[in-house]
């Protein structure tokens, strides 16, 4: 059977996947001890967990062999919408007075 | 609900070239994106404005007591779950329901212990050491993001309960519907592990 051929392709491959996430996670602890500035850390923080994340998405949720149009216009206005969540805090940040009123929230 | 009562359970819909639970289940999780994003944001502007010093500054890794043995243990519990989760699929496509329950008790199994250790090693000697939600905003994010995440593996051991029990009877009825409904699970549930994989770094490390 063709299909099952390909499974168990596939499968190699989810084994590959999880060794690569184990390591990564790895990485990421180590780097974190690494003296270095924060800007530094969530660099390279993010730059392994996005890794990490595609692997996920594009092997476990079989995102690697998906073609379809739609899904990926899905995505992609998810992505433009994220990417604006993420600079809500910079684009409003300038509209606070100075830091000092952040203090009182904690 | 039997695949001749609702269109397109196995094969692709016209429109979106795949069948319509797997096309629902990626618009599910793009809202799910904009809820956790949404969380991520406030994190963002929180810690970016929070003073260097003084009341309300960003608490150190001293300050939270959060082990990053514990997130780092409970990372590879959610890896390895996602892995069985995928091969619960694999053994499906492959004709194999005896296995793929087998994998589906894993991944439950590892998902129950994900829990129980947030539980009994984080979350209660935390609320009893007084670091509660209202200590800080640090913790305020903390409980609220991985509240929220861990709702989603309890969420998501009911529904893989539900297909290792009595949803299971659907194999003998319509085998390809069943693994379909397994895959978008699978699908939710590498999510689950996704998010996971970002908050890892975020509230243990940096």
């Amino acid at each position: 059977m063709a299909e099952a051929h390909d499974i168990s392709k596939h499968i190699k491959l989810y084994i590959g996947v999880f060794i690569a996430l184990a390591v990564f996670t790895v990485i990421t602890v180590l780097a974190s001890t690494i003296e270095a500035g924060i800007a530094t850390h969530v660099v390279v923080a993010l730059v392994i967990a996005c890794i990490k994340g595609g692997l996920v998405a594009a092997i476990f949720m079989h995102l690697k062999w998906e073609k379809t149009a739609v899904l990926w216009l899905v995505f992609g206005i998810c992505a433009i919408l994220f990417v604006v969540l993420m600079a809500i805090p910079s684009l409003t940040v300038n509209d606070l007075p100075p830091q000092a009123h952040m203090g009182t929230w904690g | 609900m039997s695949s001749e009562t609702l269109p397109y359970t196995v094969k692709p819909h016209p429109v979106t070239a795949m069948y319509s639970g797997k096309f629902g289940t990626w618009l599910f999780l793009a809202s799910e994106v904009m809820l956790f994003g949404a969380l991520f944001s406030s994190y963002v502007l929180l810690r970016v404005g929070a003073p260097a010093e003084g009341p309300g500054h960003w608490l150190s890794h001293h300050e939270t007591h959060l082990s990053w043995k514990i997130g780092g243990f409970n990372t590879l519990v959610l890896i390895i779950s996602s892995v069985t989760m995928v091969m619960a699929w694999a053994s499906l496509k492959m004709g194999s329901l005896q296995k793929a329950r087998l994998y589906l008790i894993i991944t439950a199994v590892l998902a129950v212990l994900f829990v129980i250790i947030k539980l009994s090693l984080e979350y209660i000697p935390h609320i009893k050491d007084g670091l509660v939600p209202s200590h800080s905003n640090f913790f305020a994010l903390y409980y609220t993001m991985t509240g929220l995440h861990a709702l989603h593996i309890i969420g998501g051991v009911v529904v893989i309960a539900y297909f290792i029990g009595p949803g299971a009877k659907l194999y003998h009825k319509d085998p390809e519907y069943y693994t379909n409904r397994i895959e978008c699970t699978g699908l939710y549930w590498h999510f689950v592990d996704l998010v996971w994989i970002f908050l890892f770094p975020v509230l243990y490390l940096l």
